[in-house]
């Protein structure tokens, strides 16, 4: 039989390894918030006749009307995505009939959101209100399903470690990955990070619950070998689960349009990293808790067992 | 057997039913009392459409009466409903905003305009100053002494009812356009420019309104108020015989009748030499812009058409993929269950496409992803119950048994792990809910629509179907079926 266990200071490592560049990265370049969150515009168009305008001109047109802070993207061939400080609906089509007499083009408005700047930090506020809910929702429903076992509340702690972990990698792979590809941080990828979090403990307690029958049967085994034991016994499960779950997403990734396309990755992530969690993570967790190990982290040495 | 074969017809029942619904031209129910149709919703990042968040414009720190939030939420929907939008959504988000969603709306500048129209409507006093002086006033922005969501202008003038109001207010108004603030002594509300005139009434009180002709073959609009409308109005009539009444909305003087006789049975008409089209207009004014409330659009969201519709294919087709290589994979490696379990899926999917028609949900892309993971639930279940089998059957169980077995063992880690998932989306749901995000919100409720239905297929649907075949084969010389 494998042994998860045995290793997992391993797994712990390479975990670790994802979590602190990205955590690096976030604390270099830090997120970049879409207006969603910070509030501003976006304004999405497309030429239907005539040649796009280099940036800079628009840039200057928003500058002539008061928007000096206008960041002007290329999207395909013929569009335009230009973000800048909130405005108003007339603001805009003063903005779009002003490109269109300019350029001598004709525009089509694929998108256009405004947002006030008070109400995307309000929003990124209860976001993070609404994380902790839920870890605090979830803690408290799991220490109730095994409260059968002893010492429940580990493994609802440990959920939410698990859980924690998966936050973690999302977000540092988000930071690299926005910093290189300018992606902006929106409310969609906060949707998919608390997806994220459903799914990263709904496989941790597939797990648990495996664990939870197995002490009831192998009343003489060690902790570590049945905790192992029950890993193993729904290793298959985990694997095929995140696998169909993994193919349905990439088939949104590769051909449900660009406007998601960002949402399912951050989902690939997350769901990669929650079943990774919960075999390699949430359970030998456990063990470490059950030990104590944590007494001999500093002074291995001196405490080694013999043997 | 009997057990398994009862469950066969409510599970047909629902089945038939779930069809009847997801029919894309759905004749709908329509027996006595219950009269419904069904349609697919489609969010405005599918179809293109505009979505706006509008605000009590109000200081932050004032409280907002719940029933003001909720007639101007009414207003709001009586005036978009009058743009002939279909499937329009007005809903409060939070106590002191409002989400505004037209799918499908073509010309979003101008549905916009309507929605920041509805303004706020107030009758002033303007006995002050005589016609032509207020007639040079029509289309100009005034000051009026209303607070909005403080004052309650009916409550201000009712007791002072006894005495007359006019001489506390005329001496203090000067006319001319540049009036400086001393002008502005009887008032409380700092004026920028301009005299201050009193609210008599704001259009909170007007019940009713229509255009009506007169025998010269002139348009007047004729209005009706409410009792404590009636009250105001005749007693400020009574007072005020040959003077004007302004008509403001969001403090710019759209009307300028002037009091012909005392208007005692709270109904009145506005004459004023208009045009049909004029008419109409100010009734249009009146009924609908008479908030309780002043709004401001915070946020603004429009999503061209073409945009929407490529999203929908695209996503179609990502989906039909995804489903075709789901189903694929659990025929393959799981064999006989994988079919049977593959068959659940279909119910699966038929019977929670028409939740989202009967609720009916709105599916906007976030929510088809929602849809989407869903089905990775649907197959979890089944993917956990089928290694229970094996499991069961590897240790030397008889078919049946290790198929009831595997239920029973499963059925612990199925309900804790979707019942998690369920939490999340409650949370996630009233997220959504507080900010007028309704794409969090879509995706939350389908998400957790699935989750719950996912339970019925894998629980009934799959055991039910799983128990039928076995019925009808030799387990002993078909076991290569089972993967075993």
């Amino acid at each position: 039989m494998i042994d998860i266990v045995k290793r997992r200071y391993l797994f712990f490592g390479i975990s670790l390894l994802v979590i602190i560049p990205g955590m690096i990265a976030l604390l270099i370049w830090g997120m970049p918030l879409a207006i969603d969150f910070k509030g501003g515009s976006l304004l999405d168009i497309r030429f239907d006749t005539g040649t796009v305008p280099p940036p800079s001109q628009v840039t200057a047109l928003y500058a002539e009307n008061g928007f000096s802070d206008s960041i002007v993207q290329t999207s395909g061939t013929n569009g335009l995505i230009i973000r800048s400080l909130d405005m108003t609906d007339a603001q805009r089509n003063q903005l779009v009939t002003e490109m269109e007499s300019r350029f001598g083009v004709k525009i089509t408005v694929q998108r256009f959101e405004s947002v006030g700047p008070s109400v995307g930090q309000e929003v990124a506020k209860r976001a993070a209100g609404a994380v902790g809910l839920a870890a605090l929702g979830i803690l408290i429903y799991i220490t109730y399903a095994f409260r059968g076992v002893s010492n429940a509340y580990r493994y609802g702690v440990s959920a939410i470690i698990a859980m924690l972990h998966d936050v973690a990698v999302v977000v540092g792979v988000e930071a690299i990955v926005a910093h290189f590809f300018k992606w902006e941080v929106d409310s969609l990828f906060l949707t998919a990070l608390l997806t994220v979090i459903g799914f990263s403990v709904h496989d941790t307690i597939v797990v648990f619950d495996r664990i939870r029958e197995n002490l009831n049967i192998y009343r003489r085994l060690p902790y570590e070998t049945v905790v192992n034991h029950s890993i193993v016994q729904t290793l298959v499960r985990s694997i095929n689960t995140q696998l169909t779950v993994m193919l349905t997403l990439l088939t949104l990734a590769l051909f449900g349009g660009i406007t998601i396309r960002h949402f399912v990755v951050t989902l690939l992530v997350g769901v990669f990293s929650g079943t990774y969690s919960s075999i390699f993570n949430a359970s030998p967790i456990l063990v470490v808790w059950e030990n104590r190990e944590w007494r001999s982290w500093f002074r291995r040495k001196v405490s080694q067992p013999v043997g | 057997m009997s057990r398994t074969y009862r469950l066969l017809i409510p599970i047909a029942v629902i089945l038939l039913l779930a069809i009847y619904i997801d029919l894309p031209k759905s004749p709908g129910i329509h027996f006595i009392g219950i009269n419904r149709d069904f349609s697919t919703r489609l969010g405005l990042d599918l179809v293109g459409g505009v979505q706006a968040l509008l605000e009590a414009d109000v200081p932050a720190t004032t409280a907002i009466n719940p029933s003001d939030m909720g007639v101007a939420e009414k207003i709001v929907e009586n005036r978009v409903n009058a743009l002939g939008v279909s499937e329009a959504v007005v809903q409060p988000a939070g106590s002191r905003r409002i989400v505004v969603e037209l799918p499908g709306e073509t010309d979003p500048a101008k549905a916009l305009a309507v929605i920041k129209q509805t303004g706020l409507l107030e009758f002033i006093d303007m006995s002050s100053i005589s016609t032509q002086q207020a007639a040079s006033l029509v289309h100009t922005k005034i000051n009026t002494d209303w607070v909005p969501g403080v004052s309650q202008p009916s409550e201000n003038t009712s007791p002072a009812l006894p005495t007359p109001i006019i001489p506390t207010l005329t001496p203090e108004i000067s006319l001319t356009p540049s009036a400086t603030p001393s002008s502005t002594i009887t008032s409380t509300v700092p004026v920028q420019t301009g005299p201050t005139f009193h609210t008599v009434m704001t259009g909170a009180d007007i019940t009713n309104v229509g255009v009506q002709t007169t025998t010269g073959g002139g348009y007047v609009v004729a209005f009706e108020l409410n009792s404590e409308g009636t009250q105001i109005f005749k007693d400020f009539t009574s007072a005020h015989v040959g003077q004007i009444l302004g008509i403001v909305l969001d403090k710019e003087v759209i009307s300028i009748p002037s009091i012909n006789t005392a208007i005692t049975q709270g109904k009145g008409v506005i004459e004023g030499k208009f045009t049909s089209d004029e008419a109409n207009a100010l009734a249009l004014q009146l009924k609908y812009g008479s908030l309780p409330i002043p709004l401001k659009v915070i946020t603004s969201e429009t999503v061209g058409p073409t945009l929407g519709q490529d999203s929908l294919r695209k996503s179609l087709i990502a989906g039909l993929i995804g489903g075709s290589v789901v189903v694929l994979f659990m025929a393959l490696y799981y064999r006989l269950p994988g079919i049977v379990a593959d068959l659940a899926l279909l119910c699966y999917a038929l019977i929670t496409y028409a939740f989202f028609r009967l609720i009916p949900v709105t599916l906007t892309l976030p929510g088809i992803a929602g849809f989407v993971l869903s089905v990775g639930v649907a197959v979890d279940a089944n993917v956990l119950i089928f290694e229970r089998i094996k499991e069961e059957l590897h240790s030397g169980r008889s078919l049946r048994q290790a198929i009831d077995l595997g239920w029973n063992r499963a059925w612990p880690s199925i309900r804790d792990s979707n019942f998690s998932t369920l939490i999340t989306c409650l949370i996630l749901f009233w997220f959504g809910n507080t900010f007028g995000a309704s794409i969090v919100k879509g995706f939350s409720l389908t998400l957790a629509i699935g989750v719950m239905v996912s339970m019925f297929t894998a629980i009934v649907v799959t055991r039910t179907f799983l128990h039928l075949v076995l019925d009808n084969i030799n387990f002993t010389q078909h076991a290569r079926w089972f993967g075993v």
